[in-house]
């Protein structure tokens, strides 16, 4: 009988120990896992799951126009150079096209700067048609599939609508030659011409060390409740308001400026990471497209991102489940913001501070150099490698023809 | 999320709908007092000509904008002509009237018309986007200009306020059992005291301060003089857990023989920690010293004897003297290498004020530390437990001490060696407290628990006062005899003294009938 007794013994140890397997307590901060409605897929190895190949431009689409504006390097819009590199050196990449999964052509299309360092799309539709017609003549693996199983990164404002503002870019609609391709970009919104069904979204470039330069201490407390920095009201462009973030900046400024609780203005302090860092809520509202940086700092300083913006469609959306990680607030609610924020009761408040601890969260949102495990490059070939195998309506029969090549605007088809 | 390109004279002041779904963002009644948006729907007729207008301003930034027609076309000119008809006209009237016009035009496609009304060959295609049929019903975000809603109190609301800082509480609670210390220990704080003018003062800092820290805490106040009521009731507000005790001795005068006795309380504390085997951290905070609450912080770090730095305030006369020095606060404590090990002390120097440092209590003179001050030090409370195994060797019993002529001048002599003591606060480079002397002349009195106890309805001045630099000689009434018996027979305490009395009588206060009350009640210092 003894012998039972500490099979028992055993057996009951190591139940305990099974068990705590949702909360690390190894770290200093209990973290939970991250699993979004594709499952847990934030720490998946994309190593193995995809080939891609990298067609070889030459260098007038990606050199040189990053040797004429080393600026491009810096910006929120860098995630496309760093994209290229990185797979340049990734184990994914194959140099045989035969067995690729996934073509990848790297044209730098948000790099044509304003002096202020403002991107200007209207070279960029061109450029893009420019590179497509050099990629479908020299090799036949774009009218293999007309690009369905190619992908470009896109990281403008909307995307391959390649337009700065809104309307207009509504008008333009996506480049019709990448209606079929899978597109990488930043903007995301629902039931939105410039959101292709099946896009990865991906978060805008934030430069890593320098995020990390500015950490501080885990144990100071956080004192500020809400926290925002940024512009209201832009004057150059809409002095009045109501065009810019649809008026929620606006409103957010007229309703608490008032309000002790809410450190929000204008100035660009030097300890804005800083800050951050000492707030619960950091609030990341739309401006003159939904997507900013500020989620990306928000997630990095463990602050709770209050996004404000409707139907936006976050990075990794199928890998993150955003609304357990951050607050939604609908841009008509916004005058009511104070009450909304205080009434989350203080447990959920503790667990998105703990889901937003977990460090693959905060890594999948950065693109280090050189890249790192579970980092927002591997999350797009996670992306990538979700989408396989293809589906058989991928490969045209030879002959078809599905794109348009004629379509758009008369100005896109002249040549770059 | 950039900022466009655009000129600053954009005329974008008409509000559009570019889609035909009935938009959640239209004024909602009494709801939004100041809803900026504008109650004109346009058509994409105007909305064209607008972005055209627009479009024109834009010059250099749009050097192959998208096929916009060109201005030759017959629509074009039509147009053309009818603006400036309309700019006539407008000038007349004195108001821009198209707005109106087309509000009655149009009224009635307001919400169902998708915007073909009117259009002309140049209207290139516009919001033609409207309807890919999987998206009009679904979308319910509109591009376009929306109003600023504001609501009718755009203020605080103290409720929420209140609720805002529980949260803040919650979240830096948990902050602080993450982060911060682990298994936190008792502080037990050692304070010797007595009844003396600045004893509330001081004593209410230190309170203050042992109120605030986050940990258990025990407050041993050692009393020179024995227990009294004064001290009782200044700790009992604390709400704190205190152990008063009296010490025989009375403080003296002079600060050499003061400072040997405080050690020797502090002593006699300790052999309370022992005898009550109490468990924790024993701080040493004096009366007037002013701690940091990183002190306290820093305290749980210790694992035997742990020492910080200590600012010493000098209540100096000359300023001038301290300009040849060029730090201008000493500070006392540990002295760490740059490998963090501790390798001495900074302690003071007194060579400066020989002579000139106050000998009496209550002279006028920069008051000197000695060259280590015990509120410089932190010990685990099990040094001093008898039986105790786990104790290091170094430590000497504090049994051993008694009886003996202790010059404990500081917690270093209840070790063999002054090498296992840790450097706290980042090896003493933070000043976590401060250090000052300041008292009261021996004899100024103060009233008995700071409690200005009123007169009777009927105050007279007496015929003589106990001051002896005030006039002798007061006016009198007649009824001062009853007056003083009077005042003479109160008794000490009149706790229950109406306010309406208080008032009256304040008129009459001057300092002397305060005297007479004083010298009844006070306790003599």
């Amino acid at each position: 009988m003894d012998f039972w007794n500490v099979g028992f013994l055993v057996l009951l140890c190591a139940a305990s120990v099974f068990s705590i397997g949702a909360v690390e307590l190894g770290r200093h901060q209990p973290t939970e896992r991250i699993s979004g409605s594709a499952g847990d897929v934030l720490e998946d190895d994309p190593v193995g799951r995809l080939k891609v190949f990298v067609y070889e431009l030459p260098s007038k689409y990606n050199k040189k126009i990053l040797q004429k504006d080393p600026r491009c390097l810096t910006h929120m819009f860098a995630a496309e150079i760093f994209m290229h590199r990185f797979l340049l050196s990734s184990p994914v990449r194959t140099l045989n096209p035969e067995e690729a999964d996934w073509f990848y052509t790297p044209v730098y299309t948000t790099c044509d700067l304003t002096p202020n360092g403002l991107p200007l799309p209207f070279k960029s539709p061109r450029m893009m048609r420019s590179a497509i017609q050099l990629i479908s003549s020299n090799w036949p693996y774009w009218n293999r599939t007309e690009g369905a199983d190619h992908f470009f990164v896109t990281p403008h404002d909307f995307g391959a609508c390649f337009h700065y503002q809104e309307e207009k870019a509504i008008e333009r609609g996506i480049l019709p030659l990448l209606r079929r391709a899978t597109l990488v970009q930043t903007f995301g919104q629902r039931n939105h011409v410039c959101l292709k069904e099946g896009s990865i979204t991906i978060p805008p470039y934030a430069p890593p060390q320098k995020m990390h330069a500015h950490l501080i201490p885990d144990k100071t407390p956080r004192s500020i409740f809400v926290y925002f920095r940024g512009l209201f009201y832009d004057v150059g462009n809409d002095p009045e308001g109501g065009y810019y973030a649809r008026g929620a900046r606006a409103a957010v400024w007229e309703n608490f400026k008032n309000n002790p609780l809410f450190d929000i203005s204008t100035e660009h302090p030097t300890t804005y990471y800083e800050d951050m860092q000492r707030a619960v809520f950091c609030l990341c509202p739309l401006g003159w497209a939904p997507w900013s940086p500020r989620l990306v700092e928000a997630v990095i300083f463990g602050c709770i991102p209050v996004i404000i913006a409707d139907d936006i469609v976050l990075p990794f959306a199928d890998a993150i489940p955003w609304e357990e990680i951050g607050v939604f607030v609908d841009e008509k609610d916004v005058p009511q913001l104070d009450t909304i924020l205080t009434s989350i009761p203080p447990e959920v408040i503790l667990r998105k501070q703990r889901l937003l601890a977990n460090p693959s969260m905060k890594q999948a949102m950065l693109f280090p150099q050189p890249a790192q495990p579970g980092d927002a490059f591997h999350q797009v070939l996670n992306g990538l490698a979700r989408k396989l195998p293809h589906d058989r309506s991928v490969f045209l029969k030879p002959g078809e023809k599905v794109l348009n090549w004629t379509a758009g605007p008369v100005g896109d088809l002249k040549p770059w | 999320m950039t900022s466009l390109p655009k000129s600053t004279d954009d005329n974008f002041d008409n509000p559009s709908l570019t889609k035909g779904t009935s938009p959640s963002q239209q004024v909602d009644g009494g709801l939004f007092k100041r809803v900026k948006v504008q109650k004109m729907k346009l058509s994409a007729l105007q909305q064209s000509y607008l972005t055209r207008r627009a479009n024109s301003f834009r010059g250099s930034a749009q050097l192959d904008s998208s096929g916009d027609s060109a201005v030759k076309s017959p629509a074009a000119i039509f147009w053309l002509a009818i603006h400036g008809v309309c700019c006539l006209i407008s000038l007349v009237l004195g108001f821009r009237f198209s707005r109106l016009v087309f509000f009655f035009l149009f009224s009635a496609n307001l919400y169902t018309a998708p915007f073909r009304a009117g259009g002309g060959a140049d209207v290139a295609s516009p919001l033609d986007v409207s309807v890919p049929a999987n998206r009009t019903a679904a979308s319910r975000v509109v591009v376009g200009r929306h109003g600023i809603r504001i609501r009718p109190w755009p203020h605080p609301d103290p409720v929420e306020v209140m609720k805002a800082h529980r949260i803040m509480e919650r979240v830096q609670r948990e902050q602080r059992a993450l982060f911060g210390v682990k298994n936190p220990r008792t502080v037990i704080a050692v304070t010797p005291t007595y009844v003396r003018t600045f004893q509330m003062l001081h004593l209410t800092g230190v309170m203050h301060a042992l109120m605030l820290v986050p940990y258990d805490l025990v407050w041993i106040v050692v009393e020179a003089g024995g227990v009294t009521n004064e001290t009782a009731s200044i700790i009992a507000k604390s709400g704190l857990r205190t152990i008063h005790v009296g010490f025989s001795q009375r403080m003296p005068n002079s600060w050499e023989a003061r400072h040997k006795l405080e050690s020797r309380m502090r002593l006699h504390a300790l052999r309370i920690v022992s005898k009550e085997k109490l468990d924790g951290v024993v701080v040493f905070a004096d009366d007037s010293n002013m701690h940091s609450m990183e002190f306290f912080d820093e305290a749980q770090n210790v694992k035997w004897v742990g020492a910080v730095s200590v600012g010493i305030l000098l209540h100096s006369e000359e300023s001038s003297g301290m300009e040849e020095d060029g730090v201008s606060v000493p500070v006392q404590g540990p002295a760490c290498n740059a490998t963090d090990k501790l390798v001495g002390w900074h302690t003071f120097n007194s060579l400066r004020y020989t002579g000139r440092s106050a000998v009496y209590v209550d002279d006028r003179a920069p008051v000197l530390p000695r060259k280590l001050e015990w509120s410089g030090f932190v010990l685990n409370s099990r040094l001093v437990w008898k039986d105790v195994d786990g104790k290091p060797e170094w430590v000497r019993d504090l049994d051993a001490l008694d009886g003996v002529d202790e010059d404990i001048e500081s917690p270093l002599s209840l070790f063999k060696t002054s090498s296992v003591v840790e450097p706290l606060g980042n090896c003493g480079r933070q000043v976590l407290l401060w250090w000052l002397r300041v008292e009261a002349r021996t004899d100024s009195k103060f009233p008995s628990r700071w409690i200005i106890d009123p007169p009777l309805d009927i105050t007279i001045p007496s015929k003589r006062t106990p001051w002896p630099d005030a006039p002798p000689e007061l006016p009198s009434n007649e009824k001062v005899l009853i007056g003083t018996q009077d005042q003479t027979n109160k008794p000490s305490t009149r706790t229950k003294t109406p306010r309406s009395r208080r008032n009256r009588s304040k008129r009459k206060h001057d300092t002397k009938v305060i005297g007479v009350q004083v010298s009844t009640n006070s306790e003599q210092n």
